[in-house]
């Protein structure tokens, strides 16, 4: 990725994010992060993860962002004006985030590891294919494709089958738990 | 030139804002966006780290695996995590902080 374009995104993601903590109406809030997570996927999409990117846009950006909408949309919750702000927790946040941030760049300049290029680690893709068992995504990294959907769906099969069918399992139990949690008790009266 | 670094730096800054959300932020919606942000911002470490280590020509994708679970329990996540924030705007009507200190004894 042109070092512009990371720029450019690394920004609408920190700026977007930036808006998501200060923005009074939470309607803003949300949308800010919709396109914060959009900003997100490119500079995943940067870092030749095709996959992830689209299932950053699809997953967060698309339905966790609407279900944010809507429960927003649904307690119909109003902008908080008026309120004044918790000065002392704001102070704190604000303090924390500084200190933490400044942290991570020190460490960050002084890690030498980290101090590489992408050209500096370059995809073998042909070379791969020499290598790869599964036809399909032999033909792609032999034609210079990177086949990422495949690859992810290789590992995630091959290597981590049981890993996938527990998380399966938490979603069913996560859907089971959404249906208990709103479902109304009897004899309780809704205020 | 963008190094690994760079992308280190936006992550931790990304995950700063997010923390500075959930603990200056009152209402409960908003530190549960701020939450989503930090975990995004751990996806975007995995996902650099992944693809600085190139493993026999291609990215490391047991890194970008585990990215993938970690949006899946996000989802999760937010699904229950939506729900119990309806059950309390039930029993509150509010969603701020505020309005919840019965444990505050």
């Amino acid at each position: 990725m042109p070092s512009i374009l990371f720029y450019l995104f690394a920004a609408i993601t920190l700026g977007f994010g930036l808006l998501v903590v200060t923005s009074h109406n939470p309607v803003t809030s949300a949308l800010s992060l919709a396109a914060s997570f959009v900003g997100l996927a490119a500079l995943f999409l940067g870092l030749d993860a095709y996959f992830i990117g689209t299932i950053q846009i699809l997953v967060y950006a698309g339905a966790v962002m609407v279900l944010f909408l809507f429960i927003i949309m649904l307690l119909d919750i109003k902008a908080e004006e008026g309120k004044k702000p918790n000065i002392p927790a704001a102070i704190g946040g604000i303090v924390l985030a500084v200190v933490m941030a400044l942290q991570i760049t020190t460490i960050c300049s002084s890690f030498n590891m980290g101090n590489v290029q992408i050209k500096d680690a370059p995809l073998a893709l042909t070379q791969a294919g020499e290598s790869a068992k599964l036809p399909t995504i032999a033909n792609d990294l032999k034609a210079g494709v990177l086949p990422d959907a495949k690859l992810m769906g290789l590992t995630l099969f091959q290597k981590y089958g049981f890993h996938l069918q527990v998380v399966g399992l938490l979603l069913l139990v996560g859907t089971v738990g959404v249906v208990v949690l709103s479902k109304r008790e009897k004899g309780v009266k809704d205020a | 030139m963008i190094t690994l670094n760079h992308y280190l730096i936006v992550s931790g800054m990304l995950f700063a804002l997010g923390l500075a959300g959930v603990i200056a932020r009152r209402n409960i919606l908003i530190i549960y966006m701020c939450l989503e942000m930090m975990l995004s911002a751990a996806n975007l470490t995995l996902v650099a780290f992944s693809r600085f280590r190139v493993v026999d020509g291609l990215p490391d994708y047991a890194a970008q695996s585990l990215v993938f679970f970690t949006i899946t329990v996000a989802a999760a996540e937010v699904a229950v995590g939506l729900a119990i924030i309806v059950a309390l705007y039930r029993a509150k009507q509010s969603v701020e902080t505020e309005s919840v200190t019965k444990l505050q004894g």
